[in-house]
């Protein structure tokens, strides 16, 4: 098994000298977990976890149409984003399936009405993000710039998190609100501040130069000695965003689904200015979930201990009538979980007689709202 | 990390004790600990069950995946490890010691068992 061919880090001779077990996600080699996964992901819950998500994929967009443009390119309601906000957003293909789910930052006016925007794209998908952007750009003055290897990116996620980092910034943290981003100094290291995550808890993601992130990384660390902040593998973040009920590409989102079909209609805004890419599939989409009700993504909660798992068939009276997305046993609940998609007589929660396929064994699941974890404000 | 001398193991990475009275005690490494993760549910044969060399007889699921579980030498199961099924964290916090899986009197083994220092080349292999 070769590893040359994955991309590294800025922070990969860290995490190896941290003894973190390495995974290949999306071409990168990435931290999958440096102790128990389980520890990490109640880390992150009652105390701090500091994560390495530098294989996400940056893309700069400028110029003074760049609002008009994204608007064009995107499903999301971008021209109504202000600076220093953040928002959680879709692009899809012509024919309305979704290529990523995004966050966009709106990040300052480089002047004369010409705003400055960070597209945040999966790693996966970020080459059918840029290229797909690309394209749509053409007649609008605006410039899509790649910048994958102009940030890496830390998280630093919990509820001891805004401490922690409050005690290495003189960035107004209590005034940055959730899905908010400012331009600041961490550490003595420039960085976008934001205030975003994908765990369900309080939490900052902080976008750097790769050149500071060792910095950056151990300043983080020292100053969080105190609090319990630990290091923390994408496997721990897995386990959060599903306990938090947060789609993941691949699993719940995908180019064959629609955010209509996927239950994520409410980011598509049909009442924006002007045309957008997949707008008429989009609208037909909407309407035939108006008509006929699509699976239903919900949650599962086991009464056993097998674990579901991505693709597994959702049963009731012996027939099919779904699918798990994902499923992971939750270290809060105590019990595996899942997301699935599930046929709207079985969508309400606590239906009874709702079991999973766990290779040839139906075992018996209550169906559940999402998130399965909400944290207390 | 280091796999005890007076065990022998398999490439399916469970562990085998030297038979006491013909009953061997049977588990998975430290090193096939680590690579699963937080096991969280162990699925054991059950005492009288007969079970076969380099068959499947059981499952060892983690956060991320489930994998089957080898039998490394066939025989009949005499006793499960109740305190890994009820807290199977114990196959990462000792895998040879407290997380010990199931004991079998053994009728017959593979040629292919490997002593603790070929373990050790073929993990490092």
């Amino acid at each position: 098994m070769s590893s040359t061919e994955l991309r590294r880090t800025a922070l990969d001779a860290l995490h190896r000298s941290l003894g973190a077990t390495m995974t290949d996600f999306a071409g990168w080699d990435m931290p999958l977990r440096y102790g128990s996964e389980r520890d990490e992901h109640n880390a992150v819950r009652t105390r701090a976890g500091l994560f390495d998500l530098s294989h996400m994929g940056e893309i700069t967009v400028t110029g003074p149409q760049a609002s008009r443009f994204l608007d064009h390119a995107l499903v999301g309601n971008i021209g109504t984003v202000k600076t220093g906000r953040a928002r959680y957003t879709m692009i899809c293909g012509e024919d309305g399936g979704i290529l990523d789910d995004l966050i966009v930052y709106r990040l300052d006016d480089t002047g004369a009405g010409s705003p400055r925007y960070l597209v945040v794209a999966n790693a996966s998908n970020a080459q059918v993000v840029l290229d797909a952007l690309v394209e749509r750009s053409a007649g609008f003055d605006a410039e899509v710039r790649d910048d994958r290897d102009a940030y890496a990116l830390l998280a630093v996620q919990g509820p001891e998190s805004s401490g922690i980092l409050q005690s290495l910034t003189d960035a107004d943290l209590e005034g940055l609100k959730y899905y908010a981003g400012q331009p600041g100094t961490v550490a003595g290291v420039p960085a976008l501040i934001a205030r975003t995550g994908y765990t369900g808890e309080d939490g900052f993601e902080l976008f750097v130069k790769p050149e500071h992130a060792v910095e950056l990384w151990q300043a983080l660390t020292k100053a969080g000695e105190g609090a319990g902040l630990v290091p923390c593998g994408l496997s721990c973040r897995d386990t959060l965003r599903l306990e938090a009920g947060m789609p993941l590409y691949g699993n719940e989102l995908s180019a064959s689904l629609t955010p209509f079909d996927a239950g994520f209609g409410r980011v598509v805004k049909f009442e924006k200015e002007g045309d957008f890419v997949g707008r008429a599939a989009l609208a037909e989409a909407a309407a035939r979930a108006e008509r006929t009700p699509p699976r239903t993504l919900v949650g599962l909660v086991a009464e056993g201990r097998r674990v579901p798992r991505a693709g597994y068939a959702v049963v009731a009276g012996g027939e099919v009538i779904g699918e798990v997305t994902s499923g992971a046993p939750s270290p809060t609940l105590g019990r595996p979980i899942a997301m699935a998609y599930v046929d709207g007589a079985y969508a309400v929660p606590g239906t009874a007689g709702v079991a999973v396929d766990i290779r040839g064994s139906h075992e018996p699941y209550e169906v559940v709202a999402l998130p399965f974890y909400k944290r207390q404000k | 990390m280091s796999n005890p001398q007076q065990l022998r193991y398999s490439k399916e990475h469970e562990w085998l004790s030297a038979a006491e009275d013909g009953v061997s005690v049977i588990g998975i490494t430290e090193h096939a600990a680590n690579a699963l993760g937080d096991v969280v549910f162990v699925q054991l044969p059950e005492a009288g069950d007969t079970v076969t060399a380099g068959e499947t007889c059981g499952e060892l699921e983690s956060t991320k995946s489930v994998s089957d579980l080898y039998c490394p030498v066939t025989g009949e199961v005499t006793e499960v490890n109740e305190d890994v099924v009820s807290d199977p964290s114990l196959v990462n916090s000792a895998p040879f010691e407290g997380g010990w899986l199931f004991k079998v009197r053994v009728t017959d083994e593979p040629a292919d068992l490997l002593s603790a220092a070929e373990y050790d080349a073929f993990i490092q292999g």
